[in-house]
């Protein structure tokens, strides 16, 4: 691809010279899968394939799960039953493509914290980052609406709730909520048009994920050391990187099976560890359950919109400067969406010129400080919001907007960055120095085992 | 091997059907001892089919298994009972049907019942829609050798009467140390010898809650056997090929990291 120089696909037999002057697809699979990948990939590089593979299994399971699903909210329920008892194997791809969803996200925050920390967001990659966040809230929004479809008392209820932030939005909040709802609550309306967007959105977020490997893939991979790969001749980033294939599509494939193992233990074994009791009860609008609780992978989100009520200053503030327009409510919605606003634009709020955790000695403990947080925000949007669990709600918030807004601009002024290394294959021969010795001559041949 | 878990109401998850909320009432829940715990329990065919009987007899007269299709009666991995029994099994139930446009016996083929009580919920799911357990620290990790706890919180609901009554707005509560809140309207079901077991199994309270609990977990989860060999063969085989993909890993990248290759 663009940047790294390499070998191109070269058609030799006649028919890949045809073939190749009317559609070159052979090349663009060979540049694909033979791209030039940094050498020095650590195991935390192995969420992309972890979250294409499942992308794909939930838009396989999803798409035979609506052959025998009903949207309807007098028949909802009753199918997915339908599934779980009389559908051939209808049980298991329930609970694969339920607990999929969580697998989703546990790769996606990985996948995220990743990018944090090695700065994979940082120039040139700031529209592979965009794309991943698009592709993040896109992710939430088919989750969220597929969380609905069995319509249990969770599904509606969150759906009640959820939809109901937008009606907090002042002037056309109601209208739109009316709008989004199809009626002036949750009802059979709304769980056709969730069914339909379910289906509809993978695809939207299968298209953009084609994006955003085209785009890091036109950048090349960032790396453990934040160090760009030399292009200023083959021979040199040759011995920064290896193709694609085979090297890492083995290691990925292992972590990948590793990864599915214990995926398959939770199916088998737990399925419904994840899930909440109160999902398995028919959908009742007259009766609320006690505690309306999201899925894990929302917790962290939940726990910033509760943070902030009227007794926060900042609130009184704004409403106070706004007339009231922004009041306890709304706050927590801009509150809740601007997180992960704020993150979208660590491109543009980071002002360090090192882009890896690993030479900002700084930065190190921030980020750690911020995955702890990350963790305490899940755990107390499961609280009730009462006693001491709304102060460190909102301790936790403030921290999250303080890591983006202050400590990443800050710290690029502050922080003395340690050496990195001159180049990717130095780093390399650092961790394996017989790799080093054999590389002295030329560059390290790297041939596959036979 | 019977051990005590104390739980708070507010972490006991369950909807008060009798409209009061749960408060700081201690309910606790009994750990029972059921046989289709952890990734290799399995269910007792013979517990099955006595839990069956005690549904039959006493829970039916108010509550429904309306998800339950009444020939998975005869599936393995579940109570397994032969499909004659099974059809005369059915026809004591009198079912609606619009094709005739009248009453007939019921068929394997068709549901069992709705719950009759208004009130009264349908118990198809109910083993699953209590949670017991939210242990440790609750992360709810014991789930993987208990489960949720939906059938201990059953057979514990069904044991925990006290024997104090009171009226509430024209309704009479029972106070109940299993149920969030403290107080239920079901009036105590089970006695102990409320049945006679054919093959002269104990009868007595704790035997007939734990057996119709056991019951209630299959109606809830049919497939749960099928599943757990599911899960346990997609784990040997992952493993298996997780091995062999470390091991191609290590060799392929021998020559790059400067190792022998072996």
């Amino acid at each position: 691809m663009a940047g790294i120089p390499h070998d191109h696909y070269e058609p030799k037999a006649a028919w890949e010279k045809s073939l190749s002057k009317r559609l070159p697809i052979i090349g663009l699979m060979y540049d694909t899968l033979m791209i030039p990948t940094p050498k020095n990939l650590n195991w935390m590089w192995i969420w992309g394939i972890v979250l294409t593979f499942v992308l794909v299994l939930q838009i396989v399971t999803g798409i035979v799960l609506v052959m025998h699903y009903t949207p309807h909210v007098d028949m909802a329920f009753a199918s997915v039953e339908h599934i779980m008892r009389n559908v051939n194997g209808g049980h298991m791809l329930r609970y694969i493509h339920q607990n999929g969803a969580s697998l989703f996200f546990v790769a996606v925050y990985a996948h995220i914290l990743r990018g944090l920390y090695y700065g994979s967001y940082k120039a040139p990659r700031e529209i592979t980052w965009i794309i991943g966040m698009l592709i993040y809230v896109l992710m939430m929004g088919t989750a969220f609406m597929g969380y609905v479809l069995p319509w249990g008392q969770m599904s509606f209820w969150g759906a009640t709730v959820i939809t109901g932030l937008f009606g907090a939005i002042p002037f056309v909040g109601e209208a739109l909520q009316t709008w989004l709802l199809g009626g002036p609550a949750v009802d059979n309306a709304t769980l056709n048009r969730f069914f339909s967007l379910h289906y509809l959105l993978p695809f939207v977020i299968l298209g953009l994920v084609i994006v955003h490997i085209w785009a890091f893939h036109t950048t090349g991979n960032n790396n453990p050391t934040g160090v760009e790969v030399r292009r200023t001749s083959k021979e040199e980033a040759e011995k920064d990187t290896l193709p694609f294939w085979p090297y890492f599509v083995i290691k990925d494939l292992f972590a990948l099976a590793v990864i599915l193992a214990v995926f398959f233990a939770v199916v088998g074994f737990m399925p419904n560890y994840l899930g909440h009791p109160d999902n398995y009860i028919e959908a009742n609008p007259l009766a609320t359950p006690a505690h309306i609780v999201p899925e894990w992978y929302f917790l962290p989100f939940y726990a910033i919109l509760r943070a902030f009520d009227d007794t926060v200053w900042v609130v009184q503030i704004a409403s106070f400067i706004t007339g009231g327009i922004i009041d306890a409510k709304f706050f927590g919605v801009l509150a809740m969406f601007g997180s992960i606003a704020v993150m979208a634009l660590a491109p543009w709020l980071d002002t360090s010129s090192v882009r890896s955790a690993r030479y900002r000695p700084m930065l190190k403990w921030w980020f750690w400080l911020f995955v702890v947080n990350f963790f305490v925000l899940m755990w107390v949007g499961a609280m009730p919001a009462e006693g001491i669990y709304p102060v460190i709600a909102l301790i936790g918030s403030a921290y999250w907007f303080a890591y983006f807004l202050i400590i990443l601009p800050l710290l690029g002024v502050i922080e003395k960055p340690l050496a990195q290394p001159e180049t990717i294959e130095d780093d390399f021969a650092a961790h394996y120095p017989k790799a080093s010795k054999e590389a002295a001559g030329g560059q390290a041949q790297a041939t596959p085992a036979e | 091997m019977i051990r005590t878990l104390t739980l708070s109401a507010v972490a006991a998850v369950g909807l008060a059907t009798a409209g009061h909320a749960a408060g700081a009432y201690d309910t606790h829940i009994e750990d029972f001892d059921f046989s289709f715990e952890g990734p290799f329990g399995t269910y007792d065919q013979n517990q099955l089919q006595r839990g069956l009987q005690v549904y039959t007899e006493i829970c039916a007269a108010c509550h429904g298994l309306k998800f339950v299709p009444i020939r998975s009666l005869s599936e393995e991995g579940g109570p397994a009972m032969p499909e004659d029994q099974v059809r005369a099994y059915a026809e004591q139930f009198e079912v609606f049907d619009p094709e005739i446009d009248d009453f007939r016996p019921a068929r394997p083929s068709d549901h069992f019942p709705e719950s009759g009580l208004e009130n009264a919920p349908d118990l198809s799911l109910m083993a699953k829609a209590r949670a017991g357990f939210h242990g440790p620290y609750g992360l709810g990790i014991n789930q993987f050798f208990k489960g949720i706890g939906g059938p201990e919180y059953i057979a514990s609901l069904l044991t925990g009467y006290t024997g104090e009554e009171k009226e509430e707005a024209g309704v009479t509560l029972y106070e109940n140390t299993a149920f969030p809140g403290g107080w239920i309207s079901m009036a105590p079901p089970l006695w102990g010898e409320d049945v006679e077991y054919a093959d002269g199994h104990e009868n007595d309270l704790h035997s007939i809650s734990e057996d119709v609990s056991a019951f209630l977990m299959w109606t809830a989860e049919p497939k749960m056997m099928a599943r757990k060999q599911a899960g346990f063969v997609g784990v040997v085989f992952l493993t298996l090929l997780s091995v062999l993909l470390y091991l191609t890993n290590k060799r392929l990248w021998a020559p790059v990291k400067g190792k022998e290759t072996a």
